[in-house]
């Protein structure tokens, strides 16, 4: 019997996606015994071409991380879903947007603008934009357009299954590979990660204490965190409670706080909104002006509270964008 | 209401103790305010998750009005303390996303204050109006999934 074809793809991401496949370590020899990799740019030579050449479906499952932000992904993006019979939205850019979903806070011209005028060490005093077509004397040359918002995955095609994480945990990754090799895979849509928040496997859980209250939130390089004491009740903005689980707490082990790359729990509507909610009730503080100094390290809640989400908010992108 | 006027839409989240009361009182009182606020009860402004709000403006509200009692007076003592901090780091939020600073406001209003539920919906409807529709960038959907509208939204 011919072994299942499995295709992995990057869009809009950093390569540590690739990387935690890498991170597979020796179980990367099961996966390459038991299923054949037809398309991995990152570390095969494989060409979109070899994609083209596929019959529809032919591939039995797809992982594609990374978000969608200019025409060649969303080109790729649709590609895939032709020839692959289960895409997996691989990791949080994927699954929700990502880091790169942060420039949802920035017109299209304004991430531009950023990048081609106002970087430090940019010398562009003609305001030149990168030009989707250009007339070289040896031909003329494309790049591919960049769309004015950054989307997840989900919303450029249909997606079968969910990877969280940035990038996905080893663990959750042999899980869903085992699922699919065995025919175990929950019904469509799931996402392939606990159903329980992050504090529930913290290593610090027991010293979370019964009520949470301190008077201002503090980031990480102002204090030296106590080791083993829950980093919430030190005034560091923790995102555990509103986090998936299932990464095994790598963050809070390393004693810095949870950021929420792992997305959402069911039944949640807006992952920031959440989170925010969470954090602004556990401070002790009642009046305006003890609020303010409460919150005052709290300096981009946007960014704190949608850091992996925005594109998968209920907002999307800043209004006008 | 059709002569041309834009009429904006403003979800009100009243907390059951003071301002649901106050705006039972303007009723009673045939004070008459703006038709366009629709008042959902909440048992306290603490009930408020954040999520309303936003679900309210990606669901075709121009603004969101929350309404508690003052501080101090809380039913359940502390629910609009919290209430004060989560709209604080929400109206944060909201900003950075362009959502002007008139379309969600939070105001205290107690049980006898009807006057004050009038003064406040007439005078944000009257903002609201001014700023236009909200226009929230759509979110995007794959080719061929057709986007749930609400009820309210279908014209």
């Amino acid at each position: 019997m011919s072994k299942p074809k499995v295709g992995f793809y990057w869009c809009a991401s950093c390569g540590g996606c690739e990387e935690a496949i890498v991170d597979l370590a020796a179980d990367i020899l099961g996966v390459v015994a038991a299923v054949d990799i037809v398309f991995w740019p990152c570390a095969m030579d494989f060409k979109r071409a070899d994609v083209e050449a596929m019959a529809d479906g032919e591939m039995a499952v797809c992982f594609v991380n990374g978000a969608v932000r200019t025409s060649e992904q969303l080109e790729m993006a649709e590609l895939l879903r032709r020839k692959a019979g289960l895409i997996v939205a691989f990791g949080s850019c994927a699954h929700t947007g990502g880091i790169p979903g942060l420039a949802n806070l920035y017109s299209r011209e304004g991430v531009l603008a950023a990048a081609y005028d106002a970087a430090f060490a940019t010398v562009n005093p003609e305001g030149m934009r990168p030009q989707t077509e250009y007339a070289a004397p040896e031909g003329t040359v494309t790049l591919p357009e960049l769309h004015e918002t950054v989307k997840k995955l989900d919303q450029v095609i249909p997606v079968e299954y969910y990877l969280p994480g940035c990038p996905p945990p080893v663990k959750l990754i042999t899980g869903a590979l085992g699922a699919i090799l065995e025919g175990t895979l929950p019904p469509k849509g799931s996402i392939l990660a606990p159903e329980i928040a992050l504090c529930s496997e913290c290593p610090r859980k027991d010293s979370k204490p019964e009520k949470l209250d301190f008077t201002a939130f503090k980031r990480p390089h102002q204090i030296i965190a106590d080791p083993a004491l829950c980093l919430l009740a030190q005034g560091l903005l923790c995102l555990g409670p509103s986090t998936r689980a299932g990464c095994d707490a790598p963050c809070i082990t390393g004693n810095m706080p949870c950021t929420g790359c792992g997305g959402p729990l069911e039944g949640t509507k807006d992952l920031g909104t959440n989170a925010l909610s969470a954090a602004a009730s556990v401070l002790e503080a009642t009046d305006e002006a003890s609020i303010a100094v409460g919150l005052a390290e709290v300096p981009d809640p946007a960014g704190a509270f949608y850091r992996y989400s925005l594109p998968a908010s209920l907002l999307y992108a800043k209004k006008g964008s | 209401m059709s002569d041309g006027t834009f009429q904006p839409r403003i979800v009100a989240f009243f907390c059951n103790w003071c301002t649901y009361t106050a705006a039972d009182l303007a009723g009673i009182s045939r004070m008459s305010y703006a038709a366009n606020v629709r008042v959902v009860r909440l048992m306290c402004s603490g009930r408020l998750d954040p999520q309303f709000v936003v679900a309210a403006l990606r669901q075709g509200a121009d603004g969101v009005l929350i309404g508690g009692c003052h501080p101090g007076d809380c039913h359940y003592q502390v629910g609009n303390h919290k209430a004060l901090r989560r709209f604080t780091l929400l109206k944060r939020l909201l900003g950075q996303l362009g959502i002007e600073d008139e379309r969600v406001r939070l105001e205290w209003i107690a049980a006898s204050e009807g006057d004050k539920v009038q003064r406040v919906i007439n005078e944000m409807v009257a903002q609201v109006r001014a700023l236009g529709p909200l226009g929230l960038t759509a979110i995007p959907r794959p080719h061929g999934e057709a986007a749930a509208v609400p009820p309210c939204c279908a014209e």
